[in-house]
């Protein structure tokens, strides 16, 4: 296996890893400020990806598409959050479990009714199409270098936004007081509006993003939803460096396990029985991961408190 | 009889009433949907052990019904095959006796529930959960992937397994072995909870520090009561396959584990008959939203909604007029 | 458009005419909720068209339609429902061949007809194969052997084949190299549901080959190509139907444009069955059919055939009846094997573009008359 091939699937990773934060920064934000457990993430990044496709597809313009994905998951948050989750707040998190899980049935059914049983066309903006030349000889697409761009973009703005802000300053008062910030004017409920909000945008930014090189369907969030819990367990639930690390470390895995494993594995048996140990293999890797850390750190990487 | 016991009492008879109903109308795919409902609701009583009176949210009980689908189903394919089902350390051959199978299946959930346990409950809270749910996907992924005994495909074996003196195909005798079994779990889990045990169990979750200062040792008490429920949802995950002759990852999703985990909260958790009455709403739900749209799981998951925001104590707590448990 | 109808319409009355036979009960299984529904709903769609055109014989028919929500245990109980409580006398309908094999030996042990309009698990095409067991679409191996065949004729020599690690993925590469007959630039088994394939297209771009056969059905294969085509690699890519029909190539877009298809079915065949077919089903539904809709359309009009010579509660005239498949298939030419799997053309697709839609066109047969590798093994 050639040095080139290795970088191809280092960056692969890093890729894979940027995307998984985006979806697991949203979720450990509203987790970390209002000890929620939102199941419903994964419909909201779904939200995200039917409204990009739809607008892009009604203006031509993947761009506006893309500002729509934000607005609508945003209000689609904001709508759930003053209906459904404030209610949640005071109940413990198998009643959060319950009502999330059936905010999922209800989302992905009424995006069926919608749009249909079919699978939407997203496809790539003119500027971001094909691949470029990076130095060493490697050719990647130039799309997905934009999305570990915006991946990084994202993690410094929610930095600058929590540690060098006025919201930011609320918002980790309100993780480490609740009732102290209440007493001290701060209207609660307007701000756990704006947070799940801000979650609910992010997970619609990485759907619309995601779904331009994957596919636009009907339980197109669940399986990111669970990699998503993954990775912020592993990071620290409620830490967003712990999101950020923890995704890295989950892409990397999974993406060099499945590179590598299979080959890994055919040194010491005969072809065909390797392939398949190999990817059985990989496929659980993740989630050995997550269980070896938990064993040894049961926090999590960065978290606070178990 | 307190008002709570008269409800068990209440709902388990309601369940024999609608097969008995069903078989004197000639409806047996009635009795058919009652039997479903009655493997769902021991699934769910042996969740309700660890979640509703430990206090501990496992959102990993699919490996556990499906473990024990899998084992029934393995027994029954090498019966049908006459293929050992090992040689080493010693022959063991396939089966198709119910009696052998569920020991079997029990044994087998309860080994992994005490390995998943024991790293599990190391942790607490919503790490709990998330573990819990790492180590079932371990287990789907690995049987999509594992390829002897179907994958993805699942396995079939046709012909239900056999009981002594009854003819299992029969819907009303399958459903009346599945209705005795979901009987002795309530009865089992209703000791359990009044035992010394159980008071421990639940002191453990009350108050923690308070349990360890009169020595109380909640994890071995945590383990043993996961350990309980584990083996409980293996039998129903080997009944599950009985019913469909049929065992496949789907069971070790973490769909089912949510679909488990919605039966306890529907029907009212750390409530006996909790299950039960879960596990009956929800297949009465299905069945009939069925009918009226194809888009149905909408209008259950608004259904779901309503019921979790506005009656927290589930079914069983608003027939008990939201008194206490 | 109406003359044709009322021509099929016609010929359809004349054939009922020949038996007035009893109605016969039909239980449609299908997916029509969740991701997969679209296959289920084209099925049924093309099931239900080809009832309506037959006019008065197609009302003889009474349908019941189910939703198995592609989980295999709620097929089953659907399928204890349909015998137990309905009655049915046939059973068709399932898109999935883990739930064809959870339901259709169970249905058939009971004495019932299952005709299927889409799986053909090899288990029951061989040693488990049952006289009343007929399949309307393909065995699961038929397109990925035309792929095979397809990729010796264009000159491939070195192929990169890759499914999922699941029994139909791996019984997909198997019936790749059935026929082809060059070397393998690489071998890999994807997850089950991944949706990025960077890393694949990584090693496809470091392995020299010079073709890519990937079978990745619905969701799968939209993202693999989308990702395929922005990737720079620009190596030919192979595939069955599956990840071509009308339903995905709309989300794929131009990222398919070009891709070669192995498939038994075309809506530019070029058949009376076929136009007649495609016309009534775009002024029916609004929209092109697809692959499915045209096996669940065939499937309707082979019980209709048998129902005009043969009463159904005669089983052994009814199974002599379908085993004729004396109807207009939209195929073409359309027989059953020893083993009641089809022996039918398969044709190799190219995808292209028709204004704004995306669609396919036939260029080329890569197998004729092709029956499956698993009828030796059936006895019956």
């Amino acid at each position: 296996m050639s040095a080139l091939l290795v970088a191809e699937q280092v960056l692969n990773g890093l890729q894979y890893g940027m995307m998984l934060f985006l979806m697991a920064a949203g979720l450990t934000l509203v987790f970390g400020v209002m000890g929620l457990i939102n199941l419903a993430h994964g419909a909201l990044y779904m939200t995200g990806a039917f409204a990009c496709a739809a607008v892009a597809a009604a203006t031509g313009s993947f761009w506006l598409g893309l500002a729509a994905s934000l607005a609508a998951a945003a209000s689609a948050g904001a709508l759930v959050e003053l209906a459904v989750i404030r209610r949640l707040y005071a109940r413990d998190h198998l009643d959060q479990v319950l009502a999330t899980f059936a905010l999922i049935l209800v989302f992905s059914e009424t995006t069926r009714w919608l749009f249909g049983s079919f699978p939407l066309y997203l496809s790539l903006p003119e500027a971001l199409s094909g691949a470029v030349d990076l130095p060493g000889g490697l050719v990647y697409p130039a799309f997905r270098l934009a999305i570990i761009g915006i991946g990084f973009a994202v993690a410094v703005f929610l930095f600058w936004l929590i540690g060098r802000t006025r919201l930011g300053i609320r918002i980790r008062a309100g993780e480490a007081d609740r009732e102290m910030i209440a007493a001290l004017g701060v209207d609660i409920g307007r701000l756990y509006t704006l947070v799940f909000a801000l979650g609910a945008a992010l997970a619609g930014l990485a759907g619309a993003l995601v779904g331009t090189i994957q596919s636009v369907q009907v339980g197109m969030g669940e399986p990111v939803l669970i990699l998503a819990f993954v990775v912020i367990v592993i990071g620290g639930i409620g830490s967003i460096r712990g999101a950020l690390v923890g995704a890295l470390v989950v892409g990397m895995t999974d993406t060099l396990g499945k590179a590598f494993l299979p080959q890994l594995f055919a040194l010491a048996m005969e072809p065909s029985a390797a392939r398949a140990v190999g990817s059985a293999l990989a496929s659980m890797l993740i989630y050995i991961l997550m269980a070896a850390v938990l064993i040894v750190r049961p926090q999590g990487l960065f978290g606070a408190r178990a | 009889m307190n008002r709570a016991a008269i409800i068990d009492a209440g709902l388990f008879a309601a369940l024999v009433a609608v097969a008995l109903v069903a078989q004197a109308a000639g409806e047996p795919f009635v009795i058919t949907l009652a039997t479903k409902a009655a493997i769902f609701a021991l699934a769910g009583v042996g969740l309700n052990l660890v979640l509703g009176y430990g206090g501990l949210v496992s959102f990993g009980h699919a490996a556990f019904f499906g473990i024990g689908g899998y084992v029934a189903g393995i027994l029954a394919s090498h019966a049908m095959s006459g293929a050992p089902v090992a040689t080493f350390p010693f022959t063991m051959q396939g089966t198709n006796e119910m009696l052998a199978i569920w020991p079997m299946a029990m044994a087998v959930a309860g080994l992994v529930a005490l390995a998943i346990g024991a790293l599990s409950l190391r942790t607490s809270g919503v790490y709990f959960i998330m573990v819990t749910l790492a180590f079932a996907q371990m287990l789907y992924y690995f049987a999509i992937s594992w390829p002897a005994y179907g994958g993805e495909d699942g396995l079939s074996f046709y012909v239900r397994n056999t009981f002594p003196g009854l003819n299992t195909f029969d819907p009303i005798q399958f459903f009346a072995i599945v209705a005795v079994l979901l009987g002795l779990a309530l009865g089992l889990s209703a000791l359990i909870v009044r035992s010394r045990f159980g008071l421990a169990l639940r002191a453990a979750r009350a108050a923690p520090g308070r349990a360890v200062a009169v020595g109380i040792r909640p994890f071995g008490i945590r383990l043993t009561a996961f350990v309980i429920s584990g083996m409980i949802t293996g039998l129903a995950g080997a009944l599950y396959a009985d019913l469909n002759r049929f065992v496949s990852p789907a069971m070790l999703s973490w769909h089912m584990s949510g679909e488990i985990m919605v039966f306890v909260i529907l029907g009212g958790v750390g409530r006996l008959a909790g299950p039960l009455a879960g596990a009956g709403a929800y297949i009465l739900l299905e069945h009939l939203l069925g009918g009226v749209s194809e888009y149905w799981q909408a209008l259950l998951g608004l259904l779901l909604l309503v019921i979790v925001l506005f009656a927290p104590g589930g079914i069983v707590g608003m027939l008990n007029g939201g008194r206490g448990r | 458009m109406k003359r044709i109808l009322t021509g099929v319409a016609a010929a359809a009355l004349i054939a009922a005419g020949a038996a007035q036979a009893e109605g016969v009960k039909v239980g449609m299984i299908t997916t029509l909720s969740g991701g997969g529904a679209g296959l289920g709903i084209d099925v049924r769609d093309g099931f239900q068209l080809a009832l309506k055109m037959a006019g008065d014989a197609g009302a003889a028919v009474d349908l019941v339609v189910e939703d198995d929500q592609q989980k295999p245990d709620v097929a089953v109980q659907l399928a204890d429902k349909m015998i137990q409580a309905e009655q049915v006398d046939v059973l068709t309908g399932i898109i999935w061949s883990n739930l064809a094999m959870a339901v259709v030996p169970a249905a058939t042990a009971q004495g019932k007809f299952y005709l299927s309009p889409n799986a053909g698990p090899s288990a029951l095409a061989g040693a488990n194969c049952h006289p009343n067991y007929f399949n309307v679409a393909w065995q699961n191996d038929n397109l990925h052997e035309a792929a095979g065949a397809y990729a010796n004729s264009a000159g491939f020599t070195n192929s990169f084949i890759l499914a999922p690690n699941y029994p139909a993925g791996t019984d997909a590469l198997a019936g790749y190299k059935r026929f082809y007959e060059g070397a393998l630039a690489g071998e890999v088994y994807t997850q089950l549901g991944q949706t990025d394939y960077a890393g694949e297209i990584a090693q496809i771009r470091a392995s020299g080959a010079d073709s890519v056969f990937f079978f990745l059905p619905g969701g799968m294969g939209i993202a693999f190509m989308k990702q395929y085509a922005e990737s720079g690699v620009d190596i030919p890519l192979v595939g069955p139907a599956f990840s071509f029909d009308q339903g995905i190539l709309q989300a794929v877009g131009a990222a398919a444009l070009g891709v070669k298809n192995t498939s038994q079915w075309s809506k530019d065949l070029d058949n009376a069955a076929n136009q007649a077919f495609v016309a009534a089903f775009q002024e029916e539904y609004g929209r092109l059919p697809s692959l499915y809709a045209s096996q669940g359309y065939d499937t309707a009009n082979l019980l209709l055939s048998a129902m005009a010579k043969a009463d159904v509660a005669d089983q052994d005239a009814f199974r002599a009846a379908l085993e004729e498949a004396d109807f207009a298939s939209t195929r073409g030419d359309f027989a059953f094997n020893s083993n009641h799997h089809p022996i039918q053309d398969i044709y190799v697709r190219e995808v292209i573009q028709e204004g704004d839609v995306f669609t396919n066109k036939v260029i080329g047969v890569a197998l004729e008359d092709r029956g499956d590798a698993y009828a030796d093994q059936c006895n019956m």
